[in-house]
């Protein structure tokens, strides 16, 4: 006879919540998720009530106002009589703008210094590591101040370049001029007119198109602008196919035909062509009272924040480069050697590939870095989002709370857009496995 | 592991919100706090000559600081008992919002917005000031309205930002704004020669002007483009505090008018004909009592840094390199706007 012991009935007790391993965890984590709910709704209203107490109220009706204040640089029309959020949307392109040119400048030169970092040259390889050292170990708000202070103290003013005998003078044929208020550069511009606006020749511009009416958001798109994009895809598509053809021929008889010539010229014939028909020329720029007048404006606040963010990053993105090549065995560069590939080749055909797996995820938070320190942007008066939205527009409006969490958001959307670019990006150079 | 995860999460849940519960109750009584404190917190520039700046011992000295020191010992009966906190145009009102100072005199003008929308309450004008620009003689302009197409370096954060994007589109001219932080990166950006003009308050410009190399080199244009009355500011809903922060300044411009000053003070106090000056010295009546502070308030407000006048003349006046005459901020019966309520 075997005596079987009922386990004891499976009754739960309280206590089991804490020393029974199954629901200890669980336990844990509700908790945990009750305090952080309590947390923030405390925080949420006790932020309610301090506003209450101090009589102000939360709300986003001043985005209508009209700002009253002038933003020197902006890529839409803009006055002082539109509304804060046009000067908010104003200020927001101009970080995009600085994000975008940082971003592209930084992988330039961080690439170039990584691959030049692994180089035999002994000089080549101390002067890049020298570069990578100084610019990452200084808090980049210093670059960025002593960027200003360069241009600022080093650069002539453009009364120097007034008088009969001046003391500075403008570059490449009198069209590019460098001053302590920035680089002014010629312009692009269409169909020649006199100064009553009559045409001067049958090749005309076309104009532009204005979208969204007077709304805050209005902007206008170039008709030229659209064209010249237009010609240049077909271009290039022509030239994609002119390429196909060469990988065919190739393919079936082993020899490549040289094509590099027609590629060229059905991009660039085309497009001069659109250009000439709609009376392109260059508008240079010229002394005209105070400042420069015509040609573009590039602003020393912005050359000041644009290198600087751009060097500081790229010393980064130099060790990321450098430590993605590294990450490639020796031996894939011996077997390429060992196939009679060219040095340069080997880099760009073998190496690069495999190492953009290990580059491009901590490139990703290098770019939204970049993006986030933009917002260093007022130490140089530059007028970016937090220039204008969380700057003026909160300090004439008094609105911290809004003005700051719209900002926040409007930051966390930007970063959340460039991950997830990136990380499209990132799949398909990710290593394919079969 | 778990745990002692979670256990460092209610700490640290913990330990925020024990800060933020000692944030909340400063709500009752500025006077109450700042006594018990012992030390007025006094928002200022953080760095205008003649108005607010450290001298070379660092001990803070100027127009606006006089007016904290007089408020400390008013109520503390310690013109030094003052913590001065530097604010940039930028920071300052935050700082009074989120009582991080007690009291704001950092030439900062009245306006409707700031005194309603903001919740402040201003306490009166301590010197009536209006918007100037400064040129180089050099570059040859002699009217604000010959600027068309000029650099024009400005201080972000500001009144001066909308009265000047007014005053060019008034005109019908174009500018370049360059906006700037401090008054220290505008002088420097304006000396370099990276704008053509920099504007602010006239008072501003001519203190800025006082401490450059060759100040003869530069001229301040004859347009005032705006008016701004400069002031001292304290948070809305206390009025007591605010009170007693408006009759010191008005007991400061009252002694002037009734020739009160630090030297004569002692003898005064003995008692004079003149009811008024008894009433303002606390000789007679209850002046002191009815703002909660003893009866000798205004005359250790007084002894402090001097009347109004000798506080003008000795950071600010004709005998300064800043060289400001009195202008507008005259005693109304020498035909300027300072009028003191009568203290009765």
């Amino acid at each position: 006879m075997t005596t079987v012991t009922q386990p004891e009935g499976r009754s739960f007790r309280l206590s089991m919540l804490i020393y029974d391993s199954r629901y200890r965890s669980a336990t844990i984590q509700i908790v945990a998720l009750i305090g952080f709910l309590l947390l923030i709704g405390w925080l949420v209203s006790n932020t309610a009530q301090n506003l209450a107490t101090l009589g102000k109220s939360v709300g986003f009706g001043f985005l209508g106002e009209p700002a009253g204040y002038d933003i020197n640089q902006r890529l839409l029309d803009y006055d002082s009589r539109d509304t804060h959020a046009r000067a908010g949307l104003i200020g927001l392109l101009n970080t995009l703008l600085v994000a975008v040119a940082g971003c592209v400048l930084a992988t330039i030169v961080g690439v170039i210094v990584g691959v030049l970092r692994l180089s035999n040259n002994w000089l080549v390889a101390r002067l890049m590591t020298v570069y990578v050292e100084m610019f990452r170990n200084v808090p980049v708000l210093l670059w960025i101040v002593f960027s200003m202070a360069i241009l600022i103290e080093t650069l002539p003013p453009p009364s120097a370049f007034r008088g009969d005998e001046p003391s500075a003078s403008m570059l490449v044929g009198d069209s590019v001029a460098l001053t302590n208020r920035g680089i002014y550069v010629p312009e692009p511009l269409f169909g020649r007119v006199d100064e009553e606006g009559n045409a001067l020749s049958w090749r005309q511009g076309l104009g532009d198109v204005h979208l969204f009416g007077d709304s805050w958001i209005r902007f206008d798109v170039s008709l030229e602008l659209i064209v010249i994009l237009a010609t240049l895809i077909a271009g290039i598509m022509v030239s994609g196919l002119i390429k196909t053809r060469a990988d065919r021929i190739q393919n079936a008889t082993g020899l490549r035909p040289t094509t590099w010539y027609w590629r060229a010229g059905v991009i660039i014939v085309p497009t001069a062509i659109v250009l000439w028909l709609m009376g392109f020329y260059l508008g240079k720029p010229e002394l005209r009272g105070f400042n420069f007048g015509g040609g573009t404006h590039l602003r020393n606040s912005f050359i000041a924040l644009w290198l600087a963010l751009s060097l500081y990053t790229a010393a980064f993105i130099a060790e990321i480069v450098r430590g993605g090549i590294l990450a490639i065995s020796k031996g894939q560069t011996e077997a390429a050697a060992a196939l009679g590939i060219r040095p340069r080749r080997i880099m760009s055909l073998v190496i690069l590939p495999q190492a953009l797996r290990v580059i491009i995820p901590p490139l990703i938070s290098q770019y939204l870095n970049l993006t986030k320190n933009s917002s260093l942007a007022i130490a140089v008066g530059y007028m970016d989002l937090t220039g204008t939205l969380m700057g003026i527009t909160l300090n004439q409006t008094g609105r911290e709370l809004e003005a700051v969490m719209m900002t926040m958001l409007i930051y966390l959307g930007i970063s959340l857009l460039i991950s997830a670019g990136m990380n499209v990006y990132n799949n398909s150079v990710k290593l394919k496995e079969r | 592991m778990k745990k002692s995860v979670f256990v460092g999460a209610l700490a640290t849940a913990g330990v925020i919100a024990g800060a933020a519960f000692a944030q909340m109750d400063d709500s009752d009584s500025t006077l109450a706090a700042v006594q018990d404190a012992g030390v007025l917190k006094c928002g200022v520039n953080s760095g205008l000559t003649g108005f607010a700046a450290p001298d070379a011992n660092g001990r803070w000295e100027g127009f606006d600081v006089a007016v904290c020191r007089a408020v400390a010992a008013a109520v503390l009966s310690d013109p030094e008992a003052v913590e001065f906190v530097p604010t940039t145009p930028k920071t300052r009102f935050t700082a009074l919002a989120s009582g991080e100072v007690d009291l704001l005199v950092r030439n900062t003008t009245w306006t409707l917005t700031r005194d309603v929308d903001l919740k402040f309450t201003f306490l009166g004008v301590n010197y009536y000031d209006g918007q100037g620009f400064i040129v180089p003689k050099a570059l040859g302009v002699s009217s604000a309205k010959e600027l068309d197409g000029a650099t024009v370096c400005i201080q972000t954060g500001t009144t001066t930002e909308l009265n000047l994007a007014d005053f060019f589109r008034v005109n019908n001219i174009s500018y370049e704004p360059v906006p700037i932080e401090t008054n220290a990166e505008a002088q420097q950006q304006y000396l370099a020669g990276a704008c053509d003009t920099y504007t602010t308050d006239a008072s501003g410009l001519a203190a800025t002007r006082a401490s450059f190399e060759n100040p003869g080199d530069h001229a301040i244009l004859p347009e005032i483009i705006s008016k701004e009355p400069l002031g001292p500011l304290v948070r809305h809903g206390d009025d007591e505090w605010a009170d007693i922060v408006r009759w010191t300044l008005n007991a400061l411009i009252a002694a002037e008018e009734f020739g009160i000053t630090s030297t004569n003070i002692e003898e005064l106090a003995n008692g004079t004909d003149n009811p008024e000056i008894n009433r303002i010295l606390g000789t007679e009546g209850t002046m002191g009592e009815m703002l909660g502070l003893d009866a000798e308030w205004a005359m250790r407000a007084i002894m402090a840094e001097g009347n109004y006048g000798e506080i003008f003349e000795k950071n600010i006046g004709e005998s300064t390199p800043i060289g400001l005459a009195r202008g507008l901020n005259a005693q109304w019966t020498d035909g300027g706007l300072l009028y003191a309520p009568p203290f009765r």
